[in-house]
């Protein structure tokens, strides 16, 4: 294969790749009546913010982005600090069923939680948790994936010497944690701090089964809310899908490269 | 003192720091996955209070109702219609980009872009392009002179929309994965392999597929237990509502995960036969799991 057979190829997947986007940024920036035309607009018009402000009309959008922020947020931060703690303890300490431990975590990632969905929510509701944020926030604290993620890249980027001079020097195992190793960590916590907050901002099943007034949905949700109805308003739809995405897509681009890195390097060990 | 906090730090920390995942995981992850099974024996909805005991009577129901082999045919046809070309072209892209390139961040950015939007916003995309009426796709079949398709009428053509959506959104996300595994394929193997006038495709195939085998099976597991726990696209393709649940107006695209979503939550709260339903997919993650460990490790000894 020539070497501009190969560009040819990936610019055009590239193209691929990115022209739903695009064109989702077309439709939202029309009216419907331009949509129905021969042949479609393929440029942007000039309907943005006259569709920005129905979709805030017809559902809180405000809310859900808030809601969607509180939950990412706090999951984000709680599963990078557990998954460090967790990984710490599995990469450098020593203690009883360590291996045991260990495999039981990478165990449980392929396990597919969705089909305990009928239990959680009774349990859910139970705790009176139903339609609440706490509901879609306290059972993705932390995940198997993240233990593992962290434990692999501790066991390798953390040194024993380092930990060891730490003891000598009296250090608790605490303070070993927040001064020795959450500095070594932090590359990787980036990456799997982003991961998870993509991953939680666009969760959809749970959110859908759990979360019931308007005020409470996730951004998720509330965009299909905007999708359901039986006259299909598209350029709406598509304008709460660019309003929901365009902030990963300003992380996504801010950060990809390590994201690439940090999927590429879990995959290698993985 | 000072030994006795010592041993008591160092022997009980390490517990301490696991034990958030540990406990979380057990209420929220194990408890719930094996309380399911309980639940399928019996007779136990939302608004009952008594849940009697009917052994595996929601089972026996479940086999019988031809809704639910419909679901099952669904789930399946869109597995393999998503799974395989999108295996396939992972492992192409990965190959293609497996190589020194100009503007290479550029490229691994475009393969993991899908990957960063949400489900429901590619269903809402690609709902779009694959409108009856005013979508892009119809607009280029017709100007291509072949005839509009109503994507979502048909059984075969609505399986070939949603196929396309999860294509889309992951088969760079596995190019990836299959170019971190490439990279550690020794680099001697190439170069003598193009010193005795392999092609691309033969090197593809004769030294990087074998390679990089285990990976393949992790992919292939991974894609198969997401492929059978499809739900938001089909729900919202057919536009959320009640068509969303039983996946268009003729269950032409209901999926499992659909069909246990119908009885769990919205027809009278059937929990017990929606936790059977859960059970049955879980069966058959395990099998589809097994099935495809084994053929892929047959593709190998057969070479």
């Amino acid at each position: 294969m020539t070497r501009r057979l190969v560009y040819l190829t990936l610019t055009g997947v590239l193209m691929l790749t990115a022209f739903p986007l695009y064109f989702s940024v077309v439709v939202a920036s029309q009216d419907n009546s331009a949509l129905s035309h021969v042949p479609p607009p393929v440029l942007p018009g000039a309907n943005l913010f006259e569709n920005i402000k129905r979709v805030f009309d017809t559902v809180p959008f405000d809310q859900a982005l808030l809601n969607s922020l509180i939950v990412s947020g706090i999951n984000t931060a709680s599963v990078v600090l557990f998954s460090t703690l967790a990984g710490f303890a599995f990469a450098k300490l020593k203690f009883k069923g360590r291996t045991a431990l260990l495999l039981a975590v990478v165990g449980t990632m392929m396990v597919p939680m969705q089909l305990g969905i009928i239990p959680l929510f009774m349990l859910i509701t139970k705790l009176e948790w139903h339609d609440t944020l706490l509901a879609v926030t306290v059972p993705a604290l932390v995940n198997a994936f993240g233990v593992f993620f962290m434990t692999q890249y501790l066991s390798e980027a953390l040194p024993t010497e380092l930990l060891e001079a730490g003891r000598i020097d009296g250090a608790a195992t605490h303070r070993l944690f927040w001064h020795v190793v959450l500095p070594v960590a932090r590359p990787a916590a980036a990456v799997l701090g982003m991961l998870t907050f993509l991953n939680v901002w666009n969760d959809y099943l749970w959110p859908l089964v759990v979360l019931a007034s308007p005020e409470n949905q996730t951004v998720q949700v509330a965009l299909s809310q905007l999708r359901a109805g039986y006259v299909q308003d598209y350029s709406l739809a598509l304008t709460g899908t660019m309003l929901a995405t365009l902030p990963l897509l300003i992380v996504f681009g801010l950060l990809g490269k390590q994201l690439i890195g940090g999927i590429m390097q879990g995959a290698i060990k993985g | 003192m000072r030994t006795w906090l010592y041993k008591a730090d160092t022997q009980l920390s390490p517990y301490l720091y696991i034990s958030p995942f540990f406990l979380l995981f057990a209420v929220f992850g194990l408890f719930p996955l094996g309380y399911t099974a309980w639940v399928s024996l019996h007779d136990w909805s939302l608004l009952a209070d008594e849940h009697a005991f009917v052994g595996l009577g929601n089972y026996a129901e479940l086999l019988a109702d031809p809704y639910f082999w419909n679901a099952l045919r669904n789930t399946l046809s869109i597995l393999a219609l998503s799974t395989i070309p999108q295996l396939i072209l992972a492992l192409i892209l990965a190959h293609l980009v497996n190589r020194p390139l100009r503007a290479r961040t550029l490229w691994r950015l475009g393969l993991l872009l899908p990957n960063v939007t949400s489900v429901v916003a590619v269903v809402v995309i690609f709902s779009q392009l694959f409108g009856r009426d005013f979508g892009l796709i119809n607009w280029l079949l017709e100007s291509f002179g072949l005839g509009r398709i109503d994507w979502q009428a048909g059984v075969a053509s609505s399986h070939v929309a949603i196929a396309a959506m999860i294509t889309w959104r992951w088969t760079g996300y596995n190019a990836l994965i299959f170019l971190a595994a490439m990279q550690a394929v020794p680099k001697e193997l190439y170069e003598s392999a193009t010193l005795d006038g392999a092609t691309a495709g033969q090197q593809l195939r004769k030294i990087t597929i074998p390679s990089i085998r285990p990976t393949i099976i992790f992919v292939v597991i991974v894609s198969t237990i997401y492929g059978l726990q499809v739900f938001a696209e089909p729900q919202l393709f057919a536009g959320g509502g009640p068509n969303g649940i039983i996946g268009g107006p003729d269950r032409q695209f209901q999926t499992l995960t659909l069909y246990m979503y119908e009885h769990g939550f919205n027809r009278g709260f059937e929990f017990g036969y929606a936790s059977a339903t859960a059970w049955v997919m879980f069966g058959l993650i395990v099998l589809a799991a097994a099935v495809n460990y084994l053929i892929t490790r047959r593709i190998r000894s057969s070479r």
